[in-house]
């Protein structure tokens, strides 16, 4: 069952659409918010509630990278990897978040603190490096600083 | 974020109330510059065809990198009785070009221009609805953009019989949830239809056949901040506004290894190499630039040799590469060209939406026969593969632009920097490694 | 017309195609993957490049895919260019580069579409020198093999099952070059044509399961036109068999009936053919014994047969289920005044109500394209998801109609299917149903009633009422049902070719009068009216031309004491009478002679039993619902003594002392003998070419010029190479010698031409795509009404729920509501056990939910588990037709219920 709050999100934003699939992706985002990734139980529950099978869900959820169909961490780093980050040492960045954490892009820290992934540019490229922790915006990053960086985030 | 610099003299009409301090000028500020003054007008005064013939006689073309004039492409959407409705305008807000930061400086900053822009241009092609397609991660410009929405409707600009012209708009702010590919604008649309965003072929154009099937017309968020003043302040001013051939001024920036990257409203025309030394403050010391990346991660290198032609549509055309966004990467000495070009290929392979064969199957092969060049294990015809699907991926063979895109930096790179790549495969490593 | 030039020569095309579907039709060999002849084109594979010219001058050219091109007048392209040959060979190379080197043990090798077509670029040599992605399988049920790292990501697939078939558990997942078709979870693929996935699919990523468990090379198989026997739709199938067993079922194209697809009954049904429940010897047994008749020798059980039809009163009971020759031969053997169809009283008067309409006119059958082009359509209380799958799949396609007028008005060709369906969007033609319980329709209806039959049949009057003041009118409709009765006949009146579908499923004759009314009311006004009226069997309409007496004769015979002897063929007389009437008669005839495939209750009881041939071993002729006659052939000889009925029935009449008309050599004596019964059934021996017919001398061979290991597979027994048997019945033969060109279209045995190994063939059989086989699609139809037609003028009253019962209604399920095709292991896992259906209301009157168990007493206080039915109105209760342990066809009309916490 989806909760009273993810539902109203849900029918807010249907308001928005002429034809009601169109709020699939938004809908997905909503339970990701409240849930922190999307489960099969989840898809289960919005399937009951939009009247859209669980395949259809399923085949628009694993299209879009920024919906999580596996557990994710607390806290998720996105590392812009793209072309102007990666002049301004993109690669160190990387090197130095792996080492700090243990894990590698597409892993999550033993003690469920961290999900690491790497992502298109961020379209901050005057900053680069940068890189993502949950909504907040890390611009010009150095690998000295990663430390520090994660450390505000428990 | 970024501050563009006041250049004395110049014109800024996209950035000039933007504030340096990247607080964003809410609906007071916004009306206290002008704001709103151009949509009253056009909604008092003027026909929606008469909207339309104003942004084409200023000549604006598309500032999301393909740079079809704007007039043009609403000429296209059915304005008779027999039009299918509801009809739709989207801002393509999806920026995930790398290299590519304007929009999201636009959006933060100066809001309003763009939901006036948008109003403005809905009215001219008689939609009834609008959306703003945003990218996922711009969590700022989303915030900004919600509140200035709503800001919006409150003072009657949006909604039923606004501003009491009977004109009726309802706007709305979509966010996607990642894929380069839906900025493209077929696949932007399909997307908005909570559907896999997979690209759709052209005939039929959007303005025929777009969102659900509707006449629907797409344009950039760059695109659309120029409408306001387009109709405020006339078609031949914006065309003076431009230096060379193009009109308007055009939002430039640069990252890479300079001293000062940043973003800067220039005249259209303003060259590469004005944009480097006087607003970038030159190559960082100690660095070379060996290259550049006019216009994003899909336009081809620009050599060192031509940073004095003028960055606008037409010229471009001949350097063998393209404006594209306009915001620059400068290249260094340091950086390894095929680490990079691996990098951006390892890009395109995996923001292909997997639908059309030669882009879907062909750049992860390219992407692979780089890492093994890069890695020192290429192999002496590597470079024919590669330059093979230069040409194989290239526009018409495959179902969009994505691939064709892939292969600008790729076809231009192998030109530019061939003897890099032949150094790599003879010695079997890069020694360009820092 | 168009004209385009082609390597610079002309051709007349028909410019509002797109040129892959014109240069197909032309017999150019173009390479293609993600097109589909019934499902257009979406650029996706990139295949299919040629080159274009703008005009004589242009000697660059650029690159299109001639998919996506329209085939306009002017044209030019190449398609031996050699940079579009390069550039098809440069697709089927990064096709290849994740796909497994599996042709050996993969089953799609040898008709496999992807290894033609690199074959056909000339591709060969792997440069890819990385590793390849790999996925993980889904179990998907009985029917389909799951093997995604063969996947070349054409699409194909969702497309069929999703856009065509309407279904929705089967999608793509993921992006990029991890893109993954399959479900959310395991599990049986849902819909009904899942199976269509193996000719659909290209390369060996879906496979038929069937096949697998006994697997044979295609070029291995013995392989004859068949006629599907499991529902009255009469597609045509390809069954194909090795060692003497049946291997698979394949579409066997026919433009005016099945088109490119089957439905998985039809393709998975095929296994009661080597099941355990074949009869496979002749049975004898003693009069007065109690127990099942025993394998005996044929020459005592021939004896027996002998004397027992010349002694006393012979009644025959025939069956739907037969072939025309096999019931006249048992006609001709017991006399036509004791000749009994095999349907119960209600059933057979259904179907004859059913032949006297079509007899009438004036709206002629639906063939396949008609109902795919239908731009209104009313179906009358028939479940035809249920009872005609493959009309139902046409209807889908019907309802695109406004669509693709939509499509023309914006400019955009019929055949670029993504634009169209974008622009179309949820926008369909009108399709109108009213049936006792949902159906799996509803999603693409416009707008469906719900009820009892009778007030079915009072909405269908009202509505003839409506289009005809001739027609009569219905009194005391209910305000609720004007608005939908109003929106049907606007519909109906303003479209081009409205279609009426009903049947005899719901049992009521009424629903089909009034059908009927419908129909003849649009025909006066417009002559491309159609009418499809589902029959419930392979042969229910044959049959019934037959005019036999009804089986109520026999049930008297019995109850006067004034029958010695019962000849059954194929048939089961406990599906068709309640058991007592059933049980009653088998006790009253002192004998009982049974010729049929499998056993059932009926057999048992049999003091003789006789071995029958299976369709796939068989020969004959059977009507559809559609009124054509269409000719199956034997793909293999059954094992001895095994024989098609109407030998039986011959050899029965033999040693009875011989009838006189009974003096047949082959198939082709009794086809005409039973032509000359009426100048309705006299086209039957048009449906087929006679056995005597060769090309250029020469036989069409069942087998391929590929087929291997025939002396070899003998050699256990001898060693001696053994005479291929010669077929009297056919112009084909049990070998590969034979004309190995086109022959004429009932006659194709295979689909295979030089290079084109796959189904994709099909492509060279037909004058041009997606049109008729060269040569005419198979099938005469024998019924083309010529009359005026009559209304109807007895409107049934409504409905009354009665006090203390329940109204019967029959609930079809395309796995298991079929005696044959039930017994196949494949089927047996998608059937439901034995259930009754119950509306809400009554449910709750009843105190009982899903689950909870009912005694129903018309079926003598039989225990049923309650399944919920939303859409049964009060007063009614659902009881599927045919399950195993519920075999009874022949359902009570009325039944009491105890049980339930309510009552």
């Amino acid at each position: 069952m989806l909760s009273q709050e993810e539902r109203q999100t849900i029918e807010e934003e249907l308001s928005h659409y002429e034809v009601p699939h169109a709020v699939i992706i938004d809908a997905l985002k909503a339970i990701q918010r409240h849930r922190g990734w999307v489960s099969n139980d989840a898809l289960a529950d919005l399937s009951e509630f939009l009247g859209v099978t669980v395949h259809e869900l399923d085949s628009i959820a694993t299209f879009y990278s920024q919906i999580y169909r596996r557990p994710v961490g607390r806290h998720v780093i996105r590392v812009c990897d793209s072309a102007s980050c990666f002049v301004m040492g993109y690669e160190s960045i990387r090197d130095r978040v792996f080492a700090e954490l243990g894990i590698e892009f597409g892993e999550t820290t033993p003690d469920g603190r961290f999900t690491l992934l790497p992502n298109p540019c961020l379209g901050a490229c005057d900053h680069a490096p940068v890189l993502l922790v949950d909504q907040d915006l890390h611009e010009d990053v150095r690998p000295e600083a990663v430390r520090d960086l994660l450390a505000d985030y428990q | 974020m970024t501050i563009t610099e006041k250049v004395d003299g110049m014109e800024t009409p996209l950035t000039g109330n933007i504030r340096d301090d990247g607080t964003v000028l809410n609906l007071k500020e916004y009306e206290r510059v002008g704001g709103y003054r151009a949509l009253r007008r056009a909604l008092r005064e003027l026909a929606p065809e008469e909207v339309t013939k104003a942004v084409t006689d200023a000549d604006l073309r598309g500032r999301g990198g393909a740079g079809f004039p704007t007039g043009k492409k609403w000429s296209f959407v059915d304005m008779s009785d027999q039009a299918r409705h509801p009809k739709y305008l989207v801002a393509n807000a999806d920026e995930m070009e790398p290299s590519t930061f304007k929009d999201r400086f636009l959006m933060e900053g100066d809001p309003h221009q763009l939901i006036e822009g948008m109003i403005l241009s809905a009215y001219a092609i008689g939609a009834r609805y609008a959306y703003v397609f945003l990218r996922a991660s711009y969590f700022r410009p989303a915030r900004r953009l919600r509140e200035a929405i709503a800001e919006a409707y409150a003072a009657g600009y949006l909604g039923g019989d606004i501003l009491g012209s009977g004109y009726q708009l309802d706007l709305y702010l979509h966010i996607s949830a990642g894929r380069y590919i839906c900025g493209e604008e077929t696949a932007l649309l399909t997307a908005l239809e909570g559907r896999r965003s997979i690209p759709r072929s052209k005939p039929p154009y959007p303005q025929v056949s777009g969102l659900w099937g509707r006449p629907t017309v797409v344009n950039n968020v760059e695109t659309l901040c120029n409408v306001p003043h387009i109709v405020d302040k006339g078609s031949q001013w914006y065309r003076n506004l431009g230096r060379g051939q193009d009109a308007g001024t055009k939002l430039y920036g640069m990252s890479g290894k300079v001293n000062r990257p940043g973003l800067w409203e220039l005249p259209m025309g303003a060259s590469a190499r004005e944009i480097l030394e006087e607003h970038a403050g030159g190559m960082r010391a100690g660095h070379r630039l060996t290259a550049l990346q006019p216009g994003g991660a899909s336009s081809g290198f620009l050599a060192p040799e031509h940073l004095d032609v003028p960055m606008d549509f037409s010229s471009m055309g001949h350097t063998g590469t393209r404006l594209g966004t306009g915001t620059i990467l400068a290249i260094d000495d340091q950086v390894c060209p095929v680490a990079l070009i691996r990098n951006l290929e390892h890009f395109f392979a995996q923001e292909s939406c997997g639908w059309c064969t030669p882009c879907r199957e062909g750049l992860p092969f390219v992407e692979r026969i780089l890492t093994a060049i890069e890695n020192g294990e290429g192999q002496a015809d590597d470079l024919d593969r590669l330059h093979d699907y230069t040409r194989f991926l290239g526009p018409g063979n495959t179902f969009c632009a994505h691939a064709p895109g892939a292969m600008e930096p790729l076809e231009t790179g192998l030109k530019i920097f061939g003897d890099v790549f032949e150094r790599h495969i003879t010695e079997g490593r890069c020694s360009w490694r820092h | 017309m168009a004209t385009i030039f082609i390597d610079g020569r002309p051709f007349e095309v028909d410019g509002d195609k797109d040129l892959l579907d014109q240069c197909l039709s032309l017999g150019f060999d173009l390479p293609y993957f993600c097109w589909h002849p019934a499902l257009g084109s979406v650029g996706s594979c990139r295949q299919c490049a040629v080159k274009q010219f703008k005009d004589e001058n242009d000697t660059e050219g650029q690159i299109v895919m001639a998919c996506m091109t329209p085939a306009s007048d002017g044209t030019r392209i190449s398609i031996d260019d050699p940079e579009a040959r390069r550039f098809r060979a440069g697709i089927v190379e990064l096709l290849m580069t994740n796909h497994p080197h599996d042709c050996p043990v993969c089953d799609e090798g040898g008709e496999c579409h992807l290894q033609d077509m690199t074959v056909m670029t000339g591709h060969n040599y792997r440069d890819y020198r990385f590793n390849k992605r790999t996925f993980r399988n889904q179990d998907l049920g009985p029917f389909l093999n799951h093997e995604m790292n063969r996947c070349i990501t054409c699409y194909r697939c969702v497309r069929f099952y999703q856009d065509y078939a309407g279904g929705t558990d089967l999608v793509a997942m993921a992006s990029k070059n991890h893109i993954y078709f399959g479900r959310h979870g395991d599990g049986a693929l849902e819909n009904e044509f899942s199976g269509n996935l193996v000719e659909v699919c290209p390369t060996g990523v879906f496979t038929d399961k069937s096949l697998k468990a006994h697997y044979t090379r295609k070029w291995d198989l013995q392989t004859a036109p068949s006629v599907c026997v499991h529902c009255g739709h009469g597609c045509n199938i390809l069954p194909g068999e090795r060692y003497d067993s049946l291997r698979r079922v394949r579409n066997r194209y026919n433009g005016r009936v099945n088109g490119y697809f089957i439905c998985d009954r039809g393709r998975y049904g095929y296994e009661f053919v080597n099941g355990d429940h074949r009869i496979r010897e002749a049975r004898l047994r003693d009069a007065d014994e109690d127990r099942p008749a025993q394998p005996a020798a044929l020459e005592a059980v021939m004896t027996r047969i002998g004397g027992l039809l010349r002694a006393g009163r012979v009644l025959g009971v025939g069956s739907p289920r037969a072939t025309l020759e096999a019931n006249f031969a048992l006609r001709s053997l017991v006399g036509a005044e004791n000749f009994c169809s095999g349907v119960a009283a209600q059933g057979d008067a259904l179907n004859r109500e059913v032949l006297g309409i079509l007899r009438a006119g004036p709206a002629p059958t639906a063939t396949l394209p008609d109902l795919e082009k239908a731009d209104a359509v009313l179906v009358l209380g028939e479940d035809v998801a249920n009872t005609a799958p493959r009309l139902a799949l046409a209807l889908r396609q019907s309802v695109r109609q406004h669509g693709l007028e939509l499509a023309d008005r914006l400019k955009i060709p019929r055949w670029q299917d993504a634009a169209v369906r974008e622009a179309a969007g949820a926008d369909l033609s009108p399709l109108f149903l009213a049936t006792p319980v949902s159906t799996r329709l509803e999603d693409i209806a416009s707008a469906t009633r719900y009820g009892p039959t009778a007030d079915i049949a009072r909405l269908g009057f009202a509505v003839a009422h409506g289009l005809d003041g001739n027609a009569p009118a219905v009194n005391g409709l209910p305000e609720a049902d004007r608005q939908w009765i109003d929106d049907v006949i606007a519909a109906l009146a303003g479209a081009r070719r409205p279609l009426v579908v009903s049947g005899t499923g719901c049992g009521d004759r009424d629903v089909l009068r009034a059908a009927a009314n419908v129909a003849t009311a649009l025909a006066r006004r417009n002559a491309a009216t159609r009418l499809s009226l589902v029959t419930a069997e392979c042969n229910s309409l044959g049959l019934a031309m037959l005019d036999p007496r009804p089986l109520e004769l026999a049930v008297s015979a019995g109850q006067d004491r004034d029958l010695d002897t019962l000849v059954v063929l194929e048939n089961d007389l406990f599906r068709r009478l309640p058991r007592q009437t059933a049980d009653a008669l088998l006790s009253a005839a002192a004998h009982v002679i049974t010729v049929d495939c499998i056993d059932h209750d009926t057999v048992a009881r049999s003091e003789v039993v006789l071995p029958a041939a299976a369709f796939s071993e068989s020969e004959g002729t059977l009507v559809n619902s559609e009124g054509r006659a269409q000719r199956f052939y034997k793909s293999n000889l059954a094992a001895h003594p095994i024989q098609e009925s109407w030998r039986w029935l011959q050899a029965m009449a033999a040693v009875s002392g011989g009838v006189e008309t009974i003096d047949w050599h082959s198939l082709d004596d009794v086809t005409a003998q039973c032509a000359a019964l009426s100048d309705e059934l006299a086209a039957i021996t048009e449906a087929a070419p006679p056995a005597s017919q060769r090309v250029v001398h020469l036989r069409i061979p069942r087998q391929s010029h590929r087929y291997s290991g025939r002396t070899a597979m003998h050699a256990a027994a001898t060693l001696h190479e053994p005479i291929p048997h010669r077929d009297l019945d056919s112009p084909l033969s049990f070998s590969m010698e034979g004309y190995l060109g086109e022959p004429a279209p009932a006659l194709i045995p295979r689909f295979w031409a030089p290079g084109w190994n796959s189904i994709q063939s099909l492509n060279k059989f037909q004058s041009e795509v997606a049109g008729a086989l060269v040569g005419g699609d198979p099938g005469r139809r024998l019924l083309e009404p010529g009359g005026d037609g009559r209304y109807f003028d007895q409107i049934p009253a409504p409905f009354k729920p009665s006090k203390g019962q329940w109204r019967v209604v029959p609930l079809y399920h395309v796995f298991g509501s079929e005696p044959l095709s039930a017994l196949s292991p494949p089927l047996r896992s998608r059937t439901p056990d034995p259930y009754l259906a119950i509306g809400p209301e009554d449910a709750r009157r009843l105190g009982v939910k899903d689950g909870s168990t009912l005694q129903v007493g018309a079926l003598d206080g039989r225990s049923l588990t309650v399944r919920l039915q939303p859409a049964l109105a009060r007063g009614m209760v659902g009881v599927p037709v045919g399950l195993p342990g519920l075999a009874q066809e022949a359902l009570p009309e009325w039944t009491t219920l105890q049980g339930g916490d309510g009552s």
